[in-house]
């Protein structure tokens, strides 16, 4: 089989291939990091628990199952939105795939809204890391509450950057650098996003759902 | 010429700058792998350098009996900083940094990495992470004295820069994965027409399962090391007794992460002995599809026998012998490479040279280190040598002997096609017999220290201690002498050796194929494959018209 | 049909990269398939808090233990796009969830068989 004829000139700076199927792959790699990296903090959670089983049950009650429901469902929703964004743009519908995004930021602030209500409400009970009143609680309560904070802390600075990610991609599909021809940026903020939904669909029931 | 690119890219030298930027920016702003190959290994040679001198200070205060030359406290710090630059700054990053960078686009026919940006983008990080272990050298309560593995609840409370050091390893893994992120996708993706996965240089395999590790295991000691930075500045406590924390399951979580990165740190090194075995066998890999596969099987394995650390600090009977039974395990796949290996020399046309040396001399030494493994591997025997001479004489023989040894080779092998110059065969022969003399004067006393009871981590021992220590340290300035003189050859080479020819040592990749060094893109015709990578038959035709040719 | 490569390596960029790999290769999924499984989702959660507060302790547990994994699998097939995917992304992801899972698992083997008090741990 013969090669194609192609003499090419040098190229001026770097020379660019797209491959689109090779972005994926590196992005899913990455999403595997993320994967392991709240995994680790699983493994915790999962020997804590085994450790004070009846502790974490009674800590739990402190936690308000409404706030977690709610909050489960806006993340859900705002999945929802993300994917009809990325099918919007595909379908080289500009300005819906915008709106779509746009809700999903919308939702993602209302998460935090709800999340900075939870929290506020925790500190004002003294239930606060490295607090007193923390430290003051029987052991097995005392790691639930940090592994509460540190889990949904953790989560919550990966909303803050998966909004801050849109933010940017929105910029760039009004200004045309991502296109329905082109929009894997949009397809892998998607990706990310709802790697933090399922993060989430797995701290509800350990955290919310335990008594 | 049928897919011939013209134009300095493809023609000239990388180490060349043609375009609008020149010299140090040329550099610094290069998404050129082998560029990036190039920069890291400045970096890392030079904290290897500092490393070096820590670990001479180390052997010259265990010479003799006493302190001399440092307190116990400061003593502590300088193993920690020995351990924290030669593991995290040296070799982690290791052979993937510097070689993998370079050589495996070349090996399979592409032009560049899949993500070339990022490429550069983890180099920077590597470096910030790097700045940030060393700053903590000079600010508040000085460099950390908990040993490299940070372990709770000491770590949570030393009033040294534990935190700056540990976010410094935190920084260091993101380079780390994004590296492995890297090679994975650019192995799937860029391989040339007609190079399967299973006819991909053994290199490339071992970098793959090496990235598999790097990406997997990687963020598990990053929740970590960030929970203790959590835990010393907020108060968040997972591993403190005093609130019910349990501060073995910190060594879970941190062995979780650092067994499997002894193989992020072994593996390269072995894909770099079966690259250079057939080429100096003149003739092809014995068994390379095994070989393929055990690389891949060790990363598996690797990953189920991190409590192989915690025998002696009351982790459960049952895991005990599971965890042992499992450690047996990862030596089979490993055994089956020194087996093809050794099957690959035999009636080969075996011809002497350098990297042929260094790649014997890891074969050697790692053996040795894994046969003292299985020592440490068995839970009676594990009872008296944990924690002493015996475990730090084990993992220099495998990670310095191994790792390190196949590190040099390495450099050896691809030298001239990275410079285009060969270096001073003698001296290398010389450097190299120095080192191995050194490299086992040094380390071999340890293992009887240890099996005599000697404890690591401690400055001072007991006058029956004493001659083993002073042959080791002996040993410690001979390897020195033989390293200096290597990297003084290899360096010298570089504006003074001969010219290198673009097929040096007869070896059959397409690194080979390219000239010494390549340009920019790598290829001037794109690589077709149409065999597996260690066919000599083409190679050998043309010696045998060469020798019809002469009169 | 050749290999994923074009046929002159290095790649004739535009071929490369749009013509097996651009998005035209999957048509857009409905956006009614994206509706069901939301709905799905909502569902599925609504059944796990249903069944904690209903039935407190071991049956609550054991239901979100077994719906949650479902509730995932739904984002992840659909959502994350990976059930029309290449299998070689699936076996990706699979292969980290399994590593994970052994991992835990061989946690335990030291936290299930410890006695009691301070962790059980006998030096």
């Amino acid at each position: 089989m013969s090669a194609v004829s192609k003499p090419v000139a040098a190229p001026a700076a770097h020379h660019e291939h797209r491959d689109d199927e090779g972005s994926k792959t590196g992005m899913w790699l990455f999403l595997f990091t993320e994967v392991l990296l709240f995994g680790g903090l699983f493994i915790i959670y999962a020997v804590y628990r085994h450790r004070f089983g009846a502790e974490f049950h009674e800590a739990a009650h402190e936690l308000n199952k409404v706030m977690g429901v709610t909050n489960t469902f806006v993340l859900l929703t705002s999945s929802l939105t993300m994917v009809l964004s990325v099918g919007a743009l595909h379908r080289n519908q500009v300005a819906a795939s915008l709106r779509w995004l746009w809700a999903t930021f919308g939702l993602a602030c209302c998460f935090l809204v709800i999340k900075f209500f939870e929290w506020s409400a925790k500190h004002h009970h003294g239930i606060w890391p490295g607090g007193e009143h923390l430290h003051s609680l029987p052991s097995g309560e005392g790691l639930f509450f940090n592994l509460y904070f540190m889990m949904t802390g953790l989560h919550g600075i990966h909303v803050v950057i998966g909004m801050a990610v849109m933010a940017v991609v929105a910029a760039r599909i009004s200004s045309g650098r991502i296109t329905a021809d082109r929009f894997g940026a949009l397809e892998y903020t998607g990706l990310y996003w709802h790697l933090v939904d399922l993060v989430w669909i797995f701290l509800l029931p350990l955290f919310y759902l335990t008594n | 010429m049928s897919g011939t690119n013209t134009g300095p890219a493809y023609t000239g030298s990388y180490l060349q700058d043609y375009g609008s930027r020149r010299g140090l920016m040329a550099w610094l702003t290069t998404t050129d792998h082998k560029r990036i190959g190039i920069m890291y290994m400045v970096v890392m040679f030079s904290f290897f350098a500092i490393a070096v001198l820590l670990g001479l200070l180390l052997r010259l205060e265990l010479m003799n009996p006493g302190l001399q030359f440092v307190t116990a406290r400061v003593y502590n710090s300088v193993f920690t900083l020995h351990g924290v630059i030669m593991i995290f700054l040296f070799i982690v990053p290791g052979i993937p940094a510097v070689m993998g960078n370079f050589i495996p686009p070349l090996h399979l026919g592409a032009d560049d990495v899949s993500f070339p940006k990022l490429n550069l983008a983890s180099w920077y990080i590597y470096m910030v992470g790097a700045l940030m272990a060393l700053t903590s050298l000079f600010v508040g309560g000085g460099v950390p004295d908990t040993g490299w593995t940070f372990y709770a609840p000491y770590a949570l409370r030393s009033n040294t820069n534990v935190s700056l050091a540990v976010l410094a390893a935190f920084v260091l893994g993101f380079s780390s994965i994004l590296t492995g992120m890297n090679f994975i996708t650019t192995i799937h993706r860029l391989r040339a027409p007609g190079m399967s996965f299973f006819r991909m240089p053994l290199f490339c395999w071992g970098l793959y399962a090496t990235a598999w590790i790097q990406v997997i295991a990687t963020p598990v000691v990053g929740i970590t090391l960030l929970l203790v930075v959590m835990e010393r500045s907020l108060g968040i406590g997972f591993f403190d007794p005093a609130r019910g924390g349990d501060p073995i399951l910190y060594q879970h979580l941190f062995w979780i992460y650092s067994h499997p990165v002894v193989y992020v740190m072994i593996l390269p090194a072995m894909g770099v002995v079966s690259e250079i075995l057939p080429t100096f066998s003149g003739r092809t890999i014995f068994g390379y599809r095994a070989i393929a596969l055990s690389s891949m099987a060790i990363a598996l394995v690797g990953y189920v026998v991190w409590a192989h650390h915690m025998f002696t600090t009351g982790i459960s009977d049952t895991a005990r012998w599971i965890f042992s039974l499992l450690t047996f395990l990862v030596a089979i796949p490993t055994g089956i490479k020194v087996f093809n290996w050794m099957a690959t020399l035999y009636k080969g046309s075996i011809r002497i040279e350098v990297p042929l040396l260094y790649a014997l001399g890891f074969v050697f030494l790692f053996s040795i280190g894994g046969l003292t493994g299985l020592v440490n591997g068995a839970l009676a025997t594990d009872i008296h040598v944990h924690d002493t001479a015996f475990i730090v004489g084990h993992f220099h023989y495998t990670m310095f002997g191994g790792a390190g040894i196949g590190f040099f080779a390495a450099l050896h092998y691809w030298w001239p096609k990275v410079w285009g110059r060969s270096y001073n065969k003698k001296r290398a022969l010389w450097a190299w017999g120095l080192i191995m003399v050194g490299f086992n004067t040094l380390y071999f006393p340890m293992l009887v220290l240890g099996i005599m009871g000697m404890p690591r981590r401690y400055a001072d021992y007991l006058p029956q201690f004493h001659t083993p220590h002073l042959i080791s340290t002996i040993g410690s300035w001979i390897i020195f002498t033989g390293m200096a003189l290597m990297f003084f050859n290899l360096i010298r080479a570089i504006r003074h050796g001969e010219k290198a020819p673009d097929n040096p040592w007869g070896g059959t990749t397409l690194e080979w194929q390219t000239t010494s060094p390549p340009p920019q893109l790598n290829f001037a015709t794109p690589p077709v494959v149409t065999t597996g990578p260690y066919d000599h038959t083409a190679l050998r035709a043309a010696a045998a018209a060469a020798r019809e040719a002469r009169p | 049909m050749h290999d994923t490569h074009t046929i002159d390596g290095h790649a004739v960029a535009a071929e490369h990269g749009h013509a097996g790999h651009g998005h035209a290769k999957h048509a857009p999924v409905p956006h009614h398939v994206f509706i069901r499984v939301w709905v799905a989702l909502l569902v599925l959660t609504a059944v796990t808090v249903a069944a904690s507060v209903g039935f407190p302790g071991r049956v609550g547990i054991g239901v979100a233990m077994v719906v949650t994994p479902i509730k995932a699998a739904l984002i992840l097939m659909w959502f994350m796009h990976l059930k029309y995917e290449k299998p070689v992304f699936k076996f990706m992801f699979l292969s980290a969830m399994v590593v994970l899972a052994i991992v835990m698992g061989l946690t335990f083997f030291d936290y299930s068989f410890l006695g009691e008090g301070d962790y059980g741990r006998s030096i």
